[in-house]
Parts: structure tokens; C-alpha cells; sequence
């Protein structure tokens, strides 16, 4: 229930007001969804895959967040862009991104690890909606980001039912 | 971090019209209350008002009129029933704890609206550690005190009522008088606080017709100077320090009385009072035209407490789905309008306005509020350019959310 002074940085500040690669993909090889409207943290990737040569062409993004979650939502889409999926995946970490951006304050590190989480989930998608199995680089185990970004879903699902057992309640009364 | 800042107030050069509303979380001081203090600096009065020289006995009597203002105002007996304390936190504080304090062994229970400020909230629920107990009673949809769940959770072992005149994130006015009747009858030891930190100087609030206890005012809620307001304490009810040192002239606060402080929040309640009607009808036709306007420009939005009469005439809280909350005070703010959010975003927690969630709102519409609160000191034109540059902020803003979270 604490407030926390948010100074936000000049990059972070220009990819709120001038966000890149912003909008939906509607060639998209692979659409990923991580967060939830619940947490007030939500964001749409789209990649655009170069199947023969496995490399990322473009990234999009459209985002339900905070300015920071819309700044590293944004700065991930460039990251990637012209990575191999392989390099995609060893290379973008929530640090890296953090890094990338010019830092964040602590209270925001989530939403990189969330703009990372929803990467990630669309790499692994690729090869799950491909039915060819995952190369050995993607480990069967979800990464720290992808867990964060599930556990924040999770979160949210068990807000809303107790927040609707409680309406529940009061309607009762 | 803070050499991030001048690059983000560089962002706001050039903006032609600012419009301050987020009189919730701090205030614009008008210029003549700024004047009514400044001589109280390093001109006259800066004696202690407890000390035999001539800026001491200076300060003594500016004090002592303060106190009769701030008194009458609300309809006091006695100018001895008001203690300036450094705020509304620190009055809220008091009210609670020294009660509970002053009234061991009496009870245990200590019963509270669920859409108190936190500042209550949090004491309240401090105060289990000392063997208390809170019990929330619920609002309904407009945030109205359900008054019969209250008649049946007031008891013997009940200590204190706590219920704000007017919830300060909705602008319910709470009917303070049935309250406070439901609760005497019942049981008439227990003591009755009501923050009316938003109510003063709104609506009008005095203590006799209401008959509560305890009552807490805040200065900047009326623009006064920050870190000052009072507690209203009823003739012949005990309460207990929370702090110990040098007592002056109020025995419930020690400390050196600050009378630059003082003096801006007795002159931001003679000038809010002294033309009541006025500058309330001035309020609530800026606050309508700000919410019809809004309401008229955009779509998907949800209007948080009641309508009417039975809203405070400054306060305008609107729910703007698909919208993130802290995306758009940013945005606003780069166009010079300045407002705040429910939005859980600035916390890793979700945990959204409690007073938003109480009232049945989900998370995503807690997320996307802006809480706006006018002052009689706006214009038509301030409110023109709000709604001027407000809806082209949210359809940017929703137009980077696209289809995201669209089921």
C-alpha cells in the first residue's frame, strides 16, 4: 500500500511517447500473450519468423501496462529483431532488457521480466504450434521469465475468484 | 535516479495551459494564504507560544485565534476541543490510537468502514497487536456505510466508530448522523471519529448536529499549507497521547506549535467558509461539466460513487477501461493536466484502490481510474482544456493496448 517515486528515464520516456514496432501483426508467424488485465500489466507479441534460416525478421507488440511495461515491451521488439531464434533465447534476459532500456526503478523490474516472458512464450510456441518438437536450446523446464509471467497470471485468477467470492458474501447479506 | 528528472520536466516545456487536479494527494497554496503566512516566518510571531518574551506572547495570540476559526468553523464548544497536529495521518493516528489507548480495559473492538483512508486502515489494524479488534463493515455500490450491518456489529465490547464524512477516492457523503445514532443507541460509550478531511469545507460538517467525538481536518484538503491539520476532540473524553515530549499550548500534541502553518490553514478555512455556498455550487457546476464532458467525449467508461447531492461537489473518479491508469496521468501530465490513478502498477503486489474494489469494481476498472478533484479556484476554461486534451490521451493510450486482453 506504498507509493514509490518513479523517475522514469529519457528512453523509457521516448519509447512511452514514440513507441516502436508498436501494433497488431496480422502476418505474424506466431502470436504470444503474457499478463493479465487483472494486474494491469498485459502484452501482445507478435514474431515474424524466417522459417528456412530460423531468424526473427520483425517483432510487434501492443500493450496493457504502465509506461514501462509499454518501454520494454517496445525495446524487446527491437532487441530481437534479426536474431536467430536460438540467439532470441540464450541472449534476451529480463537483465539484459533492464540494461538495454537505461535502467528501471525496482518496483518496475517486472515488467521486463514480463516483456521477456511473453518472448519467450512465443519462441516456445513456435515450436509447440509446429508440431515438431523443441530444439535442445528451449529446456523442457520454463525459464524464470515465463514463470514469472504464469505466476502473475495465477495470481490474478486467484484475486478475481476471492474478489467474486466476496461479492458472493455481500450479496447475501 | 533523480537525474532522471530534469530530462522528464524538460518533456513538459512548452505546455501553454496547466490544470492541477489531483488535489487528493496535495494542493495548489493560493497566493493570498501564501501572504497570510509569510510575515509568521521571520517577521513576527516566531516565538514559542509558551515563553515570556514579546514573540512568544505575539505568537500565543495568533494561536489562540487560530484555534477559535478553526473551532467555530466546525461548530465547536470550545477552542480547547481542537489540536493542530501535522496533518490528516497524524490526526487519524491520534484519534485511534489514544482513544483505544485512553479506554483499555473498556473494550476491544474497534469497527471501521472498509473504504477508510489507509491511514486508518493501517492503524486500525496496528492496534490487533495491542489486543484490539477491527471489524470492517461494508458499502454497498456507491460506497454508502451499510448502516444495518453496523446496528449489528456495534456491542458491548465495542471502543470506537470510525467512518469518514465523505470517502475521499469517491465522494460518498456517509450519513454521519444516522450513523452516529445507530451507534449511541446501541451502546452510547462508544466513541464516534469521523475523518472529515474531505467533507470540510464541501458539505457542511459541525459537530454538534452530527454529535461525533472525534473528527479530523486536514489543511491542504481545503488548499492550505501541507503538514497541517487538526483533531476535534468533544468536551470531557479522554485521550491519550501518542507522542511524548514538550508540551505547549495543546496537551495532546507536544512539541513547538508551528504558527506559519497554523495561520495558512485557519486563512484556507475562513476562506472556504466565507462564502460556503458559493464556492461549493462553484465546485460541483465544475465538477458536472468535467464529468458530462467526459462521459460525452468518450466511450467504455464507469462512473465510480454516487451522483448528485450526495457527492462531494469537488470529486470526479471515472474508470476508463481499456486504459492503464499510470500510462495516462503520464500522458496527461505531458499536455499540463495533472491527475491521479487507482492503478496497482507502481506496486509488484496487485492491489489496486481498496475503496474501488469494495464498491464491486474489478481490478481492470480499479487499474484504469482517474481520481480528479476541483477546487473553487479552477475555470470553465480549466475544465475546457481538460476535456480538450483528455480524450485524445486515451485513445493514444488504447490505441497501444489494441486487441491485447480482448477475450
Amino acid at each position: 500500500m506504498s507509493r514509490i517515486p518513479l523517475p522514469y528515464n529519457p528512453k523509457v520516456m521516448d519509447l512511452f511517447r514514440n513507441p516502436k514496432n508498436l501494433g497488431k501483426m496480422d502476418d505474424a508467424t506466431v502470436v504470444a500473450v503474457a499478463g493479465n488485465p487483472a494486474c494491469g500489466d498485459m502484452i501482445t507479441f507478435y514474431l515474424k519468423i524466417d522459417e528456412e534460416k530460423q531468424v526473427i525478421m520483425k517483432a510487434q507488440f501492443e500493450s496493457y501496462g504502465c509506461a514501462a511495461n509499454i518501454a520494454t515491451s517496445s525495446i524487446v521488439t527491437e532487441m530481437v529483431k534479426g536474431l536467430t531464434l536460438e540467439k532470441a533465447w540464450e541472449d534476451i534476459t529480463w537483465k539484459k532488457v533492464t540494461e538495454e532500456i537505461g535502467g528501471l526503478p525496482s518496483v518496475k523490474f517486472h515488467c521486463g521480466v514480463l516483456a521477456v516472458g511473453a518472448l519467450k512464450r512465443a519462441i516456445r510456441q513456435y515450436f509447440t504450434q509446429k508440431n515438431v518438437g523443441g530444439p535442445s536450446w528451449i529446456p523442457a523446464e520454463h525459464t524464470f521469465e515465463e514463470k514469472q509471467a504464469l505466476e502473475e497470471e495465477e495470481l490474478a485468477k486467484t484475486l478475481s475468484k476471492r474478489l467474486k467470492i466476496e461479492e458472493e458474501k455481500k450479496a447475501e447479506k | 535516479m533523480v537525474e532522471n528528472v530534469k530530462e522528464l520536466l524538460k518533456l513538459h516545456e512548452g505546455i501553454t495551459h496547466e490544470v492541477y487536479l489531483d488535489n487528493e494527494n496535495s494542493s495548489i497554496i493560493p497566493q493570498e494564504i501564501v501572504d497570510e503566512m509569510l510575515p509568521y516566518f521571520n517577521k513576527k510571531a516566531y516565538g514559542n507560544p509558551t515563553l515570556t518574551h514579546k514573540p512568544g506572547w505575539e505568537a500565543f495570540e495568533v494561536i489562540m485565534n487560530c484555534f477559535g476559526k478553526i473551532s467555530k468553523s466546525i461548530g465547536a464548544k470550545n477552542i480547547e476541543d481542537i489540536t493542530f497536529t501535522p496533518g490528516e495521518t497524524e490526526a487519524n493516528n491520534l484519534a485511534i490510537m489514544g482513544s483505544c489507548f485512553a479506554q483499555k480495559g473498556k473494550g476491544k473492538k474497534i469497527i471501521i468502514s472498509e473504504i477508510e483512508p489507509i491511514n486508518v486502515l493501517q492503524v486500525t489494524e496496528m492496534m490487533q497487536k495491542f489486543g484490539f479488534i477491527m471489524q470492517k463493515i461494508p458499502v454497498n455500490k456507491e460506497g454508502f456505510v451499510n448502516l444495518e450491518r453496523l446496528k449489528e456489529v456495534v456491542d458491548n465490547d465495542t471502543v470506537l466508530v470510525s467512518i469518514s464524512a465523505v470517502n475521499n477516492e469517491i465522494g460518498t457523503v456517509q450519513p454521519i448522523k444516522e450513523a452516529v445514532d445507530i451507534v449511541k443507541t446501541k451502546n452510547p460509550n462508544v466513541l464516534f471519529h469521523s475523518d472529515a478531511s474531505d467533507a470540510y469545507g464541501r458539505i457542511p460538517f459541525n459537530v454538534e448536529d452530527l454529535k461525533v467525538d472525534l473528527a479530523t481536518l486536514s489543511s491542504y484538503k481545503i488548499q492550505g499549507p501541507r503538514g497541517m491539520g487538526a483533531i476535534y476532540l468533544r468536551e470531557g473524553i479522554n485521550l491519550e497521547r501518542i507522542l511524548e515530549g514538550q508540551i505547549g499550548t495543546q496537551k495532546l500534541w507536544p512539541g513547538v506549535e508551528n504558527t506559519p502553518l497554523i495561520v495558512g490553514f485557519s486563512k484556507a478555512s475562513e476562506l472556504a467558509f466565507q462564502n460556503f455556498e458559493a464556492n461549493t455550487a462553484k465546485m460541483r457546476m465544475l465538477r458536472d461539466k468535467l464529468i458530462d464532458g467526459i462521459f460525452a467525449e468518450l466511450d467504455n467508461l464507469r462512473f465510480n460513487g454516487p451522483k448528485g447531492d450526495k457527492r462531494s461537489p469537488d470529486n470526479a473518479n471515472i474508470s476508463i477501461l481499456r486504459a492503464e491508469g499510470e500510462a495516462l496521468t503520464i500522458e496527461l501530465s505531458l499536455k499540463g493536466v495533472y491527475v491521479s490513478s487507482g492503478s496497482a502498477c507502481s506496486r509488484r503486489l496487485l492491489q489496486p484502490s481498496h475503496v474501488l474494489i469494495a464498491i464491486g469494481r474489478i481490478f481492470e476498472e480499479a487499474h484504469g481510474s482517474i481520481l480528479m478533484k476541483v477546487t473553487r479556484n479552477h475555470t470553465e476554461e480549466d475544465i475546457a482544456y481538460v476535456l480538450e486534451v483528455l480524450p485524445t490521451a486515451v485513445n493514444r493510450i488504447r490505441g497501444i493496448v489494441g486487441s491485447t486482453g480482448v477475450h
